[in-house]
């Protein structure tokens, strides 16, 4: 039996320790915003926050998260307007849309350590999230926009 | 005076078209039924079929799918296409009423059984230094062997007046050097023998030596090099651009199994000349063809051949392996996608203690990588490292040869130390281990 919260909730999950965290959270957790890419933690669709750290859910094993803090998309904003959130709708980033769930809690994870990052800064952080859609140019975008309303609001605030 | 002129003109064209006339006129040889053929021997019909074979006979003069010598397989030259004759002994349609002196003249001359010429898309040019007896063991294998086929030979597309026969008599006059062959007395009988077949049956020159503007073999760059269908023959003088010389023992070898270890194979339009054709010969014939090639190649310098210099061959093989280079850059470009979204770093003063620097990071350092290779196979879970926060097990997503280059990328790029020996294996060896940490 493994403990741990998920988007606030404390929740004990009956499953083999070495279940990969993305199976528990679809899975066992019902939350199936988070996508199952390659399954080797080399395209970022998987990503969640751990502890607030962008994490490959894929190839986390349910042992190690025993006691962490998890969120996935559905817990980034309550009301689906997370700063990036935002910027994402207004300009239209995602096609598919398949890996765009990775790309948004990689990319806010990116904010909280880097506010103001560089294009350079984006595409070092950013390159492990790939999208097939080849949408980079807005993903990239996207991501100035949010930063400048998060230090926006944070002026006003 | 004017009326002196025009007489004086007037009688020299007579004699000029008159002469060319008595020269381009070939009469028709009587036909000949089966039954008037001579007896062949069983040697000379097999002496025949691997004639034909080191002639390619086949090759010209089948249609793709069609019957064997039924004709009809496109030459496409720079003039127009001529279709390629029907010579199975079919009577009205092949050459089955052509007499064994009509079969020699059509290849010592390039005349037909009727009288007509030739184009020279049958390369008579190379055949008219065959011998008599080696022109009537191919007649007797073509009577004897091949079956005949109804099949009439298609026109040619030339345009007037390329069309016109008897116009290839001024073409033969020009560029044509009629006569059997003649063996050079200076020469080994092995060269002389491998002269005779080049020059001959085998009509090498007809792809590897150039032509000139009116289709002929040019005699002053004889085996130059020359481009066929797109493809290239390539020179075989000193010319042949091959990084290893070409002994005779190489083209030997070339030339019965299609390919040799130091030149490559024959491909593209050689394909058929050697596995339709020369490898047929017996091995005396191949051996002398090494040898008559192996003095083309050196523009007949005759001096003791030095050693092979293996120098350009193993200079590809150094180059051919893996760049050390290889692994870095694929270290670079697994860490870029696996790593750098949590490792990387902005600036030096806004270092996260979750956003480790692996340049700095002991890990990095010290004289074992085990403990970097540990974590990239095993992660790190939220109860160790920062608290509640984990870095996930590459174990199942990496080989060891991709942890083993993403470590080498670090080293080599993140400090001055040196670089971690047997990399691979010593992952390998953790992957296998069973800790109890």
């Amino acid at each position: 039996m493994i403990e741990c919260t998920i988007n606030g909730e404390t929740v004990r999950l009956d499953a083999d320790p070495d279940m990969p965290l993305l199976w528990a959270l679809r899975d066992l957790a019902g939350l199936s915003g988070t996508k199952f890419g390659c399954g080797i933690g080399l395209c970022g669709a998987c990503t969640v926050h751990v502890g607030g750290r962008a994490t490959r859910s894929c190839i986390t094993p349910l042992k190690d998260v025993a006691g962490a803090d998890i969120t996935t998309i559905e817990g980034l904003d309550a009301d689906g307007a997370h700063p990036l959130q935002q910027a994402w709708r207004e300009l239209q980033v995602p096609q598919c849309g398949y890996c765009q769930s990775g790309q948004i809690m990689q990319a806010a994870a990116l904010l909280k350590d880097i506010p103001a990052p560089t294009d350079e800064d984006i595409d070092a952080v950013m390159t492990g999230n790939l999208c097939r859609c080849m949408t980079y140019p807005r993903i990239r975008g996207a991501i100035r926009d949010a930063a400048a309303a998060i230090k926006e609001a944070s002026a006003n605030g | 005076m004017l009326k002196r002129i025009l007489a004086t003109v007037l009688v020299l064209a007579v004699v000029v078209i008159g002469g060319f006339a008595v020269y381009a006129w070939h009469g028709e040889l009587a036909p000949m039924n089966a039954s008037e053929r001579p007896d062949f021997d069983a040697a000379t019909i097999e002496k025949g079929r691997v004639l034909a074979a080191a002639g390619y006979c086949a090759t010209c003069h089948t249609a793709e799918g069609g019957e064997p010598y039924a004709g009809n397989y496109p030459v496409v030259s720079d003039f127009g296409t001529i279709y390629a004759s029907n010579i199975t002994p079919d009577p009205d349609t092949g050459i089955g009423a052509w007499s064994p002196q009509a079969f020699r003249r059509a290849l010592h001359e390039g005349v037909d059984r009727e009288g007509r010429h030739l184009f020279p898309a049958l390369p008579y040019d190379h055949f008219t230094k065959l011998s008599d007896q080696d022109v009537d063991a191919l007649y007797a294998y073509l009577m004897s062997e091949v079956k005949p086929v109804k099949q009439k030979t298609r026109d040619n597309t030339l345009p007037f007046p390329l069309n016109l026969r008897f116009l290839q008599a001024g073409w033969k006059l020009l560029f044509v050097d009629f006569g059997r062959y003649q063996p050079d007395p200076d020469k080994s009988d092995a060269w002389n023998r491998g002269a005779y077949l080049a020059e001959g049956i085998s009509h090498c020159g007809a792809c590897h030596t150039p032509r000139n503007a009116l289709g002929a073999e040019k005699g002053g760059q004889r085996y130059q090099g020359a481009v066929i269908d797109t493809w290239t023959a390539p020179a075989l003088t000193s010319r042949n651009p091959s990084a290893m010389r070409w002994t005779a023992a190489d083209l030997t070898q070339y030339l019965k199994d299609g390919a040799d270890a130091y030149h490559g194979v024959a491909a593209g339009p050689m394909g058929p000349v050697v596995h339709a054709g020369i490898a047929e010969l017996p091995d005396q014939d191949l051996h002398a063809l090494g040898v008559y090639f192996a003095d083309i190649t050196r523009d007949g310098d005759s001096a003791p051949l030095p050693d092979p210099d293996y120098s350009s061959v193993q200079a590809s093989i150094e180059a051919g392996k893996p760049d050390p280079a290889w692994r870095l850059d694929n270290g670079e470009r697994l860490y870029t996608s696996a790593c750098a979204a949590c490792h990387y770093n902005d600036r030096a003063d806004n270092l996260q203690p979750t956003r480790p620097d692996l340049g700095i990071n002991s890990a990095t350092r010290l004289d074992d990588p085990a403990n970097l290779i540990h974590v990239i196979l095993d992660g790190i879970p939220a109860q160790a490292g920062n608290q509640g926060v984990v870095m996930p097990a590459f174990r199942s997503a990496l080989s060891d040869q991709q942890i083993a280059a993403i470590a080498a990328y670090l080293r080599a790029t993140r400090t001055d130390l040196p670089a971690w020996p047997d990399l691979p294996a010593r992952v390998g060896e953790l992957r296998a281990h069973v800790g109890t940490h």
